[in-house]
């Protein structure tokens, strides 16, 4: 008899099994769906991204940041200024966008990270705000109006636009997945042991030896990384930036803290949940204009008072279910297969 | 030489603006460890009910803060003890995303009712008199008002902070909320009537914002990081700090504003982190034990 430590529940391989089939139907989209279509599941699978690095920022390593816009902006140009000053493919800009992301990363946290909790999140809005209005004072990039991707460079990517459409929304699809599997991998490693210990105590982690501080500087820089290269695709998508609407805090930071907390924080399923709900309401309510987004942010106050886990919190606590393999159980590898305890 | 003792000078005047802005942030902070993301935007929200009041009753901008303050501190009474005291705890989150919420709220609430035209209010003669200090240096009125009335709310807060009985409650919710409680007191209450006091304020910067230039249901996020500038940049804890912060600022912002146009804000930004790099605990920081 030996013993394990496993990831796996019954209700995580259903989940598994059930996501690699929506990954197939997804995955086929081009085939079955129209321009829409497309354009929307792409816009849906970015803010899943988006709400999902959120989430680890906050609700893992307890970093609430309302400043992700800065990533999200800064990715955006990135792309552009490659494309139009150097003449490098988009396609290749996202990856670079983000490791460049990650390096600016680094010394924005030595600063930020002198801020503590509030001020932290406050700090980070500045940090976005000054690349804001530096991007608005880069004049080949149109300066404070922004500018439009070159039509040769859209034209160079597929000869056809039904062919770019299906590009996109391929890549979109293939960040969303990337992104997603890269948390989970991190949170099944010895740093996702240590980022869920943070979350539940600091002090009890800092006591068993984790280095918080560093962990949580990883953790800033990962989530840099995965929302420059969302913010980038975004822009991508749209051919047009703009620095109002690359560094929008409302886009980039309050609607993925709104759809964060309506599906549930400090759980992987949370942002997914919360992208559905959000993309329903606003499918359902967009005629309403800005009563619309009056009614997300009540929304999301009344969630956070009444019921402060989430729609996936309130799922877990009844039912136990986990999509992804995450929660860790030890499993007893007797002749039958036998008793799991969880962790 | 007058050219920047001129510039200097107005961005000292605005600073006190800033530190007015400032001052109710850092009033609810320091009682109740809340940082309010909505604190830009119900001082616009100030600005228009100051709006319907000088235009509903005719009266001017400065008359109407006999209206506007108290109502303002009613809301804010009613808003802590609605809302916000729930979200008060260990966890940072709920207060960050409720007044999240808020904000999202109030800015497309005003939006829908007032559409997004900017509006000004109108001080009548006060806003163009100067007064000369020498050849070439110039004060206005209106910028000079706003001073001493910033001058006078810190002096205010500062009274009421250390010598009334309330700001002895204030001072004891803040340090240990339980022994308080022990004590008598009703922090809920306490709570609501610093939020209250805190919005008695912003109605003063709502109104002087609104007449030294033109707003629109927008612009409260940026009164919102100047306000935490200022709080940070003075040092955590120092009502008279938060003034220095909010001159600094001020300065700063005129300074980059004079070097280029574009610069105004982004210099104010740059001032601020530049503390935080060399100074993290601020210029006049005051350790509260």
């Amino acid at each position: 008899m030996s013993i394990r430590v496993g990831f796996a529940s019954r209700s995580s391989r259903i989940g598994m099994a059930a996501s690699a089939v929506a990954l197939v139907v997804l995955a086929a989209a081009p085939f079955w769906g129209g321009r829409d279509d497309l354009q929307l599941l792409s816009q849906i699978y970015t803010y899943v991204a988006l709400a999902s690095l959120w989430n680890l920022l906050a609700g893992y390593a307890g970093l609430v940041s309302v400043g992700q816009q800065a990533y999200v902006g800064l990715g955006a140009y990135l792309l552009f200024g490659f494309a139009i000053l150097g003449g490098v493919p988009p396609l290749w800009s996202i990856p670079l966008a983000g490791v460049i992301a990650a390096l600016t990363a680094i010394p924005v946290a030595a600063l930020v990270f002198r801020l503590r909790g509030h001020y932290f999140a406050i700090g980070t809005w500045i940090i976005a705000e000054v690349f804001r209005l530096i991007a608005s004072q880069v004049s080949v990039l149109g300066g404070g109006s922004g500018t439009s991707l070159p039509a040769h460079i859209v034209l160079a990517i597929a000869s056809t636009r039904q062919l770019r459409d299906f590009l996109v929304y391929w890549i979109a699809l293939a960040l969303v997945v990337v992104i997603l599997a890269l948390i989970v991998l991190l949170l099944r490693s010895r740093y996702g042991l240590a980022l869920k210990a943070i979350r539940d105590s600091e002090l009890a982690a800092a006591c068993n030896g984790i280095d918080v501080q560093r962990t949580k500087v990883l953790v800033y820089i990962f989530t840099a990384f995965g929302t420059a290269m969302v913010g980038a695709l975004i822009f991508f998508q749209r051919l047009r930036v703009s620095p109002d609407s690359a560094f929008s805090v409302n886009d980039w930071t309050a609607f993925v803290i709104f759809i964060t907390v309506i599906g549930g924080i400090g759980r992987i399923e949370g942002p997914i949940i919360g992208t559905v709900v959000f993309f329903a309401l606003r499918q359902t309510l967009a005629d309403l204009g800005t009563i619309y987004l009056l009614m997300l942010g009540a929304v999301a106050i009344v969630v956070m008072l009444a019921a402060p886990k989430g729609i996936w919190g309130l799922i877990v606590e009844r039912f136990g279910w986990q999509i992804f393999p995450l929660e860790r159980t030890v499993v007893r590898d007797t002749g039958s297969a036998g008793a799991a305890k969880r962790a | 030489m007058t050219d920047w003792i001129n510039v200097i000078l107005q961005g000292i005047l605005v600073g006190g603006l800033y530190a007015m802005f400032a001052a109710g942030l850092s009033l609810i902070f320091g009682v109740m460890r809340l940082v309010n993301i909505a604190h830009g935007d119900l001082i616009v929200l100030a600005a228009y009910v100051a709006l319907v009041t000088t235009e509903t009753l005719g009266v001017g901008p400065l008359v109407s803060l006999i209206i506007v303050v108290p109502l303002m501190a009613a809301i804010g009474y009613l808003l802590q003890r609605a809302v916000l005291n729930r979200t008060l705890g260990e966890d940072l989150l709920p207060p960050l995303l409720v007044t999240f919420g808020l904000s999202v709220i109030i800015q497309n609430g005003l939006l829908t009712l007032f559409t997004a035209d900017d509006r000004k209010l109108d001080a009548g003669h006060i806003e163009v008199a100067t007064y000369r200090l020498f050849d070439g240096v110039y004060i206005g009125a209106l910028p000079l008002l706003q001073f001493v009335v910033a001058i006078a709310v810190i002096a205010a807060l500062q009274f009421i902070f250390y010598r009334t009985a309330l700001g002895r409650a204030f001072r004891a919710t803040a340090d240990n909320p339980a022994v308080a409680r022990l004590m008598g007191l009703d922090n809920r209450h306490v709570f609501a009537l610093a939020m209250a006091l805190s919005l008695a304020v912003v109605a003063i910067a709502g109104v002087f914002l609104a007449i030294r230039a033109n707003f629109d249901p927008s612009i409260g996020p940026a009164r919102l990081i100047f306000g935490f500038e200022a709080v940070i940049i003075g040092g955590l804890g120092s009502l008279w700090g938060t003034f220095a912060g909010g001159l600094v600022l001020g300065v700063a912002q005129a300074v980059g504003a004079h070097i280029n146009p574009g610069w105004q804000i982004l210099a104010g930004h740059v001032a601020f982190l530049v503390i935080l790099a060399v100074r993290p605990e601020g210029l006049f920081p005051r350790i509260r034990t």
